[in-house]
């Protein structure tokens, strides 16, 4: 099994197991079959969650992608075209499963449309190790602000630790003003961020005194 | 009281009806495809709107501690225009959702030919998707386009427990429930169906495939006529399990027929989606 994904033959009923199977050979024969398969997957092997990242219906939805014997333009148009004719249970699988069948940012069109929207589940599965890896700075910083803004905890966007920048704790430190003079809450997982970049003096007085 | 809405068009509802509906009982809802009062003219605006029907409106609805669910279809309306026709080819990519419980809202409008082609058309997807059809009963010449409803269910071969005719009154609901399949009723503030006709229907015909629903949309309707009606029920004597059979079980038994109808069994706790629980999400309420 493609490394990424969980292994899901121990937490698959035998049934669930077969499908699947069978479903990767026919994608293999024919990879227009995935058309069909790729809404079932939910109904035939479940949603439960397996670990902090995959559910049970997005690591199989990832087994079935990464079974597509395609090049580019074919594998982009396909994968397009499943993330644009999906539901959000199938946008997020398509999301999440980015770094394992494109090395090369082929796919940032399908984040940049995501981080448009407002559903904060897939705004999530589109801010994984794919995003963190092939965004552009700027937009990788609003993405994070978005978060901060939709209350998205800042431990589920990759590659923080890596990208946090000045320009980003300046953004941060501003929207902690902000809040500050609204008399509203500054959520606490932005402030490490801060510390580690904006000078003593350009931060927010109210943020020091915090934990 | 626990109440499932088997036909509300939340799309055309505020966060203030979502709020009054789960303070209400509400827990989990249908939302039927249908017309949005200006026609649509082409086939693309269909599908943005399913697709709102399967990603926004269930988020949004998620966000107030309700479940969402919808059927879709090309509504009777709309099958009139040559323009809409092309949305009948892509229903099967729909129809392959996971939250999609029905095909729905089918059924006649002006009882045209276009309208007979596309009724037909439907019911044999909801066969080939192994999913219920709900059909909408005209509101113009209702007892003949009942009648006429019934004959081509009959002919599409469909398993009349799949199938429910809405909108019923006092002079279709006998018909409906003799041909074995469900009766729904729109309990609407003035037209269609009230609380009160509502409770003497069930004193007269039972609670056997019944469904109550408020049908609310973006015309003068009310998204609590389900609780209301349950309110009438009791008063009128009926055991509060009766009314829990006609708002909760009985949709849930039908609309469960799809395989898909996935409840939460938990239906006390607000929450955005079953991934974003995951170490517990705050509810949030939309956009920037
Ligand atoms: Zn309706």
């Amino acid at each position: 099994m493609i490394s990424g994904i969980p292994e899901l033959r121990t937490v698959l009923e035998p049934e669930a197991r077969a499908w699947l199977d069978t479903a990767v050979d026919r994608i293999i024969a024919d990879p227009t079959a995935i058309g069909a398969l790729f809404p079932a997957v939910r109904r035939r092997c479940g949603r439960a969650r397996i670990d902090g990242h995959w559910t049970i219906d997005e690591a199989a939805r990832a087994v079935l992608l990464t079974a597509l014997p395609l090049h580019d333009p074919a594998l982009t148009e396909t994968v397009g075209a499943l993330h644009r004719h999906g539901d959000p249970a199938e946008q997020r699988a398509v999301l999440r499963a980015l770094p394992l069948i494109d090395d090369e940012g082929r796919f940032l069109f399908l984040v940049r449309e995501t981080l448009r929207g407002n559903d904060t589940t897939l705004i999530e599965a589109a801010l994984g190790p794919y995003a963190a890896r092939h965004l552009p700075d700027d937009e990788y910083r609003q993405a994070v602000l978005k978060c901060v803004f939709y209350e998205i905890p800042l431990s589920r966007v990759a590659g923080l630790d890596e990208r946090a920048d000045a320009e980003l704790a300046r953004m941060l430190a501003d929207f902690a003003r902000e809040r500050i003079a609204a008399g509203r809450a500054v959520p606490e997982d932005i402030t490490p961020v801060i510390r580690a970049f904006a000078p003593a003096d350009d931060r927010p007085a109210a943020l020091d005194g915090a934990s | 009281m626990r109440i499932f809405d088997p036909h509300i068009h939340m799309t055309s509802r505020t966060t203030d009806d979502y709020e009054a509906m789960f303070a209400a009982g509400v827990r989990a809802l249908v939302e039927p495809a249908f017309w949005l009062g200006q026609p649509r003219t082409s086939p693309e605006s269909f599908y943005d709107y399913f697709d709102s029907l399967l990603g926004w409106e269930p988020y949004r609805a998620a966000q107030f501690g309700i479940q969402h669910f919808c059927t879709i279809a090309l509504n009777p309306k709309e099958a009139n225009d040559p323009r809409c026709m092309p949305v009948l080819d892509e229903l099967p990519r729909y129809l392959a959702k996971d939250r999609v419980v029905a095909v729905g809202e089918i059924g006649y409008d002006s009882m045209t030919k276009e309208e007979d082609e596309a009724l037909a058309r439907q019911l044999q997807l909801a066969i080939e998707h192994e999913l219920p059809a709900l059909v909408h009963t005209p509101h113009r010449d209702k007892e003949a386009g009942t009648r006429r409803t019934l004959d081509v269910v009959r002919e599409s071969g469909i398993a009349p427990e799949l199938v429910v005719l809405d909108h019923l009154n006092e002079l279709t609901v006998s018909m409906v429930l003799d041909s074995g399949c469900w009766a729904g009723f729109s309990v609407y503030p003035k037209t269609k169906m009230s609380e009160d006709r509502m409770v003497r229907i069930i004193q007269e015909h039972g609670s056997d495939r019944v469904l109550v629903n408020s049908a609310a949309d973006w015309g003068r309707s009310d998204p609590l006529k389900t609780r209301k009606t349950g309110l009438a029920m009791l008063a009128a004597g009926f055991a509060a399990d009766e009314v829990d059979k006609v708002l909760w079980r009985n949709p849930v038994a039908f609309y469960g027929q799809s395989g898909r109808l996935d409840l939460d069994p938990v239906l006390d706790e607000p929450k955005p989606d079953e991934s974003a629980t995951y170490q517990g999400n705050s509810i949030k309420r939309g956009g920037e």
